[in-house]
């Protein structure tokens, strides 16, 4: 890492009508690398992409782009090309114009254009859709369209703005692989914006987690999934219980915990938590189980409100004796054991609950 | 914007519906509109009484052929030309107004709506006045230009073609910016990010993307502009010369002065064709009707 970074942000600001949009985005990507920045709407990703394709200015802080300082260039003259949400396809244009616009506003020849434009639809598997007009698209020709229209131009980065968006579930998983293969193929750099976290996962190198304009953890899909820093990372991926504890002890190996007067041992939280703070445990749903004994090294007793078959695993609520309800599925009969209205633990394995603040 | 075509169901009883509930417009049309055009068509192939106002029963061309005379023709060329004046000026300051006024902020969107829209209240033969009051050689702007020193003697301003061609402009002017506000305003800006994205400048995405979308209001205020430029009688009458006359201000001599109905009924055929002709190539270029309705 280091020699190869392609895009560089540090200290990003930005504020709309004296609302801070942006709060101190830094990041660094390297060539051919597939980021993802994932958050709830409202999180400032698509104002830190457009930052980016340099057609916003930030309040503060720099975009440098393959070393120069590009923070003030006017996005004609970037590198950078964007895939935006709604595609903006230019309606009065057809296929074939759509995708040469770039390549003929730099005065390519139309022989030229032409054998590119054929390339992309090669790639994009558009072939013998030139003349079509956008409106007779459907919207998944339309991304591939899009996509076809900002890779023409060969740029070392690729801004995409929730591409699969407006497309239904099955074809946005289609897509998703076709994205991931010609972002390999070309080895073009992806700043890659979405809300869905499964998509993140599928397909980024790493995955940087927006919320409120500042980036609350980033780092690869396994990184994120199984480290998550702080509770807002660990909600927004997967599906998971927070429960919030008190540290008692903090040791080398790691952590003992306090919830409602039990105490069980934790892993060492990256952080580094020390004895007194208040911290949460995310018990993730496919890795808590429950039984009439403490089978694992770390349990809490609570009453089984309801168990369900949930096609391969089986969907459970416990209810803790904190009064805190807690959603399990579980993969094996013998990590759900219990009859609805019995006194079970819940039961996880210390090293599967990160701590996180 | 592309807008899908929908076919509409044919048949039962919705469109039995729609036919009854539209049956009030129809009426209204064919007798207020339909029925004078005829009466005027009729009017134009018939022969002027030579004792009254009035008109004879025999049929005649000779309404038409008179139109042929040098003087006649040369009326409706300048009507076209001033047409075509008039509608330039008005391209050239109502599209940068129209299009400012779609890009800026609600509150000054307000503004400039209120500037353009609150002068249509005011009577146009009362403002075209306020005009000659301006112009009059003792007026204030003559008063103010030989006060600079600028000029030594009040210069003619007021019964010019100048004057004319100013108070065409002044009074189309509000045709030609809002059908285009209207086309910028709903136009999606981020087609030109996408331009610009691409790599082309500001100007080069203007003239490749937001002009021709914006076409369709600037060739509907084009037409709005120009149909009317050729009607205008009042403005030759009040801000032009002797010699600027427009076919509009034919039609009014023959009815009030000359009493010659079938010659002015004659004069509103050919003017009435000229404006077919207009929407005709307009629909033609990809207009619709009903972009021509602004409010």
């Amino acid at each position: 890492m280091g020699e190869n970074v392609l895009l560089r942000l540090s200290g990003l600001e930005k504020s709309f009508e004296g609302t801070k949009i942006l709060r101190g985005i830094s990041l660094e990507i390297q060539a051919g690398e597939f980021v993802t920045l994932l958050g709830p709407s409202g999180c400032g990703k698509t104002t830190t992409l457009r930052i980016i394709a340099g057609l916003l200015e930030p309040d503060a802080g720099t975009v440098m782009l393959d070393g120069k300082d590009i923070t003030r260039l006017a996005p004609e003259k970037r590198d950078v090309n964007t895939v935006f949400q709604n595609y903006a396809l230019f309606p009065h244009m057809n296929v074939e114009r759509n995708i040469s616009y770039g390549l003929r506003v730099r005065g390519m020849k139309k022989p030229e254009w032409q054998k590119k434009v054929a390339e992309m639809l090669r790639l994009v598997q558009l072939e013998g859709y030139e003349k079509r007009m956008p409106a007779q698209l459907s919207g998944g020709q339309r991304q591939r369209v899009a996509i076809a229209r900002a890779v023409v131009l060969n740029p070392r980065l690729l801004l995409l703005d929730e591409p699969l968006g407006a497309l239904d579930l099955k074809l946005r998983q289609q897509m998703q692989q076709e994205l991931k293969d010609i972002q390999k193929r070309l080895g073009i750099a992806f700043v890659y914006i979405t809300h869905d976290q499964e998509e993140a996962l599928n397909m980024s190198d790493r995955i940087a987690i927006m919320h409120d304009g500042q980036f609350e953890q980033i780092g690869s899909p396994e990184e994120i999934y199984e480290h998550p820093q702080t509770r807002f990372a660990a909600g927004f991926i997967g599906q998971t219980n927070l429960i919030e504890a008190k540290v008692v002890e903090a040791g080398a190996d790691g952590l003992t915990l306090e919830y409602n007067g039990v105490r069980f041992p934790a892993r060492r939280a990256d952080f580094g938590a020390k004895a007194g703070d208040e911290v949460a445990l995310s018990l993730r749903t496919e890795r808590v189980g429950f039984a009439r004994k403490p089978i694992a090294e770390c349990a809490l007793p609570g009453v089984l409100k309801s168990r369900h078959y949930a096609g391969g695993s089986m969907r459970a609520i416990i209810r803790l004796d904190s009064g805190r309800e807690v959603l399990a599925l579980c993969q094996s009969a013998e990590r759900a054991q219990g009859e609805a209205g019995e006194r079970v633990f819940l039961c996880w394995n210390r090293d599967e609950a990160p701590v996180v603040r | 914007m592309q807008e899908e075509y929908r076919e509409e169901p044919r048949g039962g009883r919705g469109d039995r519906a729609s036919f009854l509930l539209s049956t009030p417009l129809i009426v209204w049309t064919l007798l207020f509109v339909g029925a004078t055009i005829v009466y005027i068509l009729v009017l134009s192939f018939l022969k002027r009484d030579p004792d009254g106002f009035g008109v004879t029963g025999e049929f005649t061309l000779e309404n038409y052929a008179r139109l042929l005379d040098a003087n006649y023709a040369k009326v409706f060329w300048n009507t076209i030309v001033l047409g075509f004046k008039t509608t330039i000026l008005c391209v050239l300051l109502g599209y940068p107004f129209g299009y400012f006024m779609g890009r800026a902020s609600k509150k000054w969107r307000t503004i400039l709506m209120l500037l353009v829209i609150v002068p249509f209240w005011t009577n146009a033969l009362i403002r075209v006045y306020g005009w000659r009051i301006l112009l009059v050689g003792n007026g204030p702007i003559n008063s103010v230009l030989m006060a600079l020193g600028l000029i030594e003697k009040p210069l003619k301003l007021l019964n010019t073609s100048g004057a004319m061609l100013l108070g065409m402009v002044y009074a189309l002017l509000p045709f030609m910016i809002l059908p285009t506000y209207t086309s910028v305003e709903k136009m999606d800006w981020s087609l030109v990010d996408a331009g610009r994205d691409m790599g082309a400048h500001p100007f080069k995405v203007f003239l490749t993307v937001t002009l021709p979308l914006t076409a369709p209001g600037l060739l509907t205020g084009c037409v709005l502009v120009f149909v009317p430029s050729l009607a205008l009688f009042f403005m030759a009458d009040l801000l032009g010369g002797p010699s600027d006359l427009v076919i509009g201000n034919l039609v009014n001599d023959q009815l009030l002065k000359s009493r010659d109905w079938p010659f002015a009924a004659a004069l509103s055929v050919v003017l009435l064709a000229i404006t077919c002709l207009i929407m005709a190539v307009y629909r033609r270029l990809g207009g619709k009707s009903s972009d021509m309705a602004m409010f």
